[in-house]
């Protein structure tokens, strides 16, 4: 139940975050924490630093530049759900619970990477962007470059990811899950979205080792075909003890026909 | 490290550890002990507060993080002499047994309660996903809230004729 001890301070600026980063390579960030403090009380995780960036204002909120809004990575889940972005609210509507919402950050759960986790789906579909800064400077990646294995996005140490840029018209978008009943996590969530030129992009979460692309949905539908079945080859997802990889595969499926329905 | 925390309209100032969750502050520091552990792994929703007005699972939150904030918590609700519409509603409708996830619930239905002042079944159900009741299959919780949702509403049309 109890973490094992820390260090703790909180940055009040993105500079200072990155100075503290620089100075001390051991230091963890902190966001809403609600990723990393349970790994910490099951002590899954053991950082001897942790460095708050919570209360960082540059941070927060959500405003629009041109075609795109541009996310502070400290905006919560409730303030997601409660926004104009495109597919984010009805997908942070289905994350955890309410108090998990008011807690965990847009930047928090993308920077984590987590297999289960149901934004990256929506970021790869929408086609986000993710501003990320550290000790060289500010660099943006693309989505496709964002997600690169379980629990391991582009974001390294020393860096923070400070924003994320969500094209802000798209014409049609869903979100499906199916949820874990107990943790809330998706064992499988697909979002599709029809995008300002009419043409569909789709993309998964929860069945394999990070969120992909759904791209045999975007051929079949963008060149007039049904969903159809067999989205995904089930020997390239996870199995564990709630859902087998066949299983999984059948999910997509099944949930890619009722997002695409919607778009 | 020293915290400085506003709990139930009070301020408190303890030297806790980093690691300390903020609801062992509350119940051992401060030993307002009905804010309840049910779990492990941030699911249970039993330690459920308010934190600068918003629910949140007091297990999930460091003492430090809370440093400079309020917090309510369901000593903080009502009074055995004057239970809060909420504590009215659950003890009419028995929307508890053991009684162990009622006040993470009360604090929970509470937020919702602020933003949604005539929720449906269908609304209660999805607010109260991250508050689990192993004893009374939820059917009465449902009940309560829609009752002290409707006391509610009528204090405050009370109190708006009594403006007017
Ligand atoms: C009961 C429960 C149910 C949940 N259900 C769901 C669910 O259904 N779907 C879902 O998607 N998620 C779910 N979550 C996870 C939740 O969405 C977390 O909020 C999110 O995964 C992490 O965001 P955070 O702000 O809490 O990050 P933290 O826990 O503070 O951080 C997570 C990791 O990211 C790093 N990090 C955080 N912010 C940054 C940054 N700006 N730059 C660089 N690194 C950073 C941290 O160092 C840490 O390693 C659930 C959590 C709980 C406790
Ligand atoms: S004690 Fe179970 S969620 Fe906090
Ligand atoms: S009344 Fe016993 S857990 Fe809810």
């Amino acid at each position: 139940m109890y973490p094992a001890n820390f260090d703790y301070q909180k940055a009040s600026s993105v500079a200072e975050a990155l100075a503290v980063m620089a100075a001390n390579p051991d230091v963890k960030v902190i966001a809403g924490g609600h990723s990393l403090l349970p790994a910490m009380k099951l002590r899954l995780a053991q950082p001897p630093a942790l460095l708050d960036v919570w209360g960082i204002e540059e941070l927060k909120g959500i405003r629009r530049e041109g075609d795109w809004f541009v996310v502070g990575a400290m905006t919560t889940h409730a303030d997601v759900l409660r926004s104009e972005l495109p597919l984010f609210p009805e997908v942070a509507y289905e994350v955890g619970d309410p108090m998990v919402r008011n807690r965990g950050t847009i930047g928090g759960s993308l920077a984590h990477a987590d297999p289960s986790a149901d934004y990256p789906a929506a970021a790869l579909a929408l086609g986000a962007e993710f501003v990320i800064r550290g000790p060289e400077g500010e660099r943006t990646v693309p989505a496709g470059e964002m997600f690169l294995g379980m629990f391991e996005s582009a974001v390294q140490p020393g860096e923070l990811l400070t924003h994320v840029r969500i094209p802000a018209t798209v014409q049609a978008s869903a979100y499906e899950k199916f949820k874990h009943p107990a943790s809330h996590y998706a064992i499988v969530g697909v979002a599709v979205i029809r995008d300002a030129n009419g043409q569909i992009r789709a993309a998964y979460t929860g069945a394999g080792e990070k969120a992909e692309r759904l791209h045999r949905l975007e051929e079949r539908l963008n060149s007039g075909q049904p969903v159809g079945t067999g989205l995904v080859e089930s020997a390239t997802l996870l199995g564990d003890r709630f859902a087998s990889p066949e299983y999984r595969a059948h999910l997509v499926d099944v949930l890619a026909e009722r997002a695409a329905a919607r778009v | 490290m020293n915290v400085t925390v506003t709990v139930n309209g009070k301020a408190y100032t303890r030297d806790v550890e980093p690691r300390t969750l903020l609801v062992q502050f509350l119940r051992e520091d401060l030993g307002l002990t009905g804010t309840h552990v049910g779990c492990d792994t941030s699911q249970c929703g039993a330690c459920t507060v308010h934190l600068n007005g918003d629910a949140v699972k007091s297990c999930t939150v460091l003492a430090v993080q809370a440093d400079g904030m309020s917090v309510t918590t369901i000593e903080g609700m009502g009074t055995p002499a004057d239970l809060h519409p909420l504590q009215a509603g659950f003890w009419e409708k028995h929307g508890l047994q053991c009684g162990f996830c009622t006040p993470g619930m009360i604090m929970s239905a509470a937020e919702l309660l602020k933003h949604n002042p005539d929720p449906s079944e269908e609304e209660i159900r999805h607010h109260l996903e991250g508050n689990y009741c192993r004893c009374t299959g939820y059917h009465n919780i449902v009940l309560a809230v829609r009752q002290a949702a409707g006391a509610l509403r009528a204090a405050a049309l009370a109190e708006q004729a009594a403006d007017d």
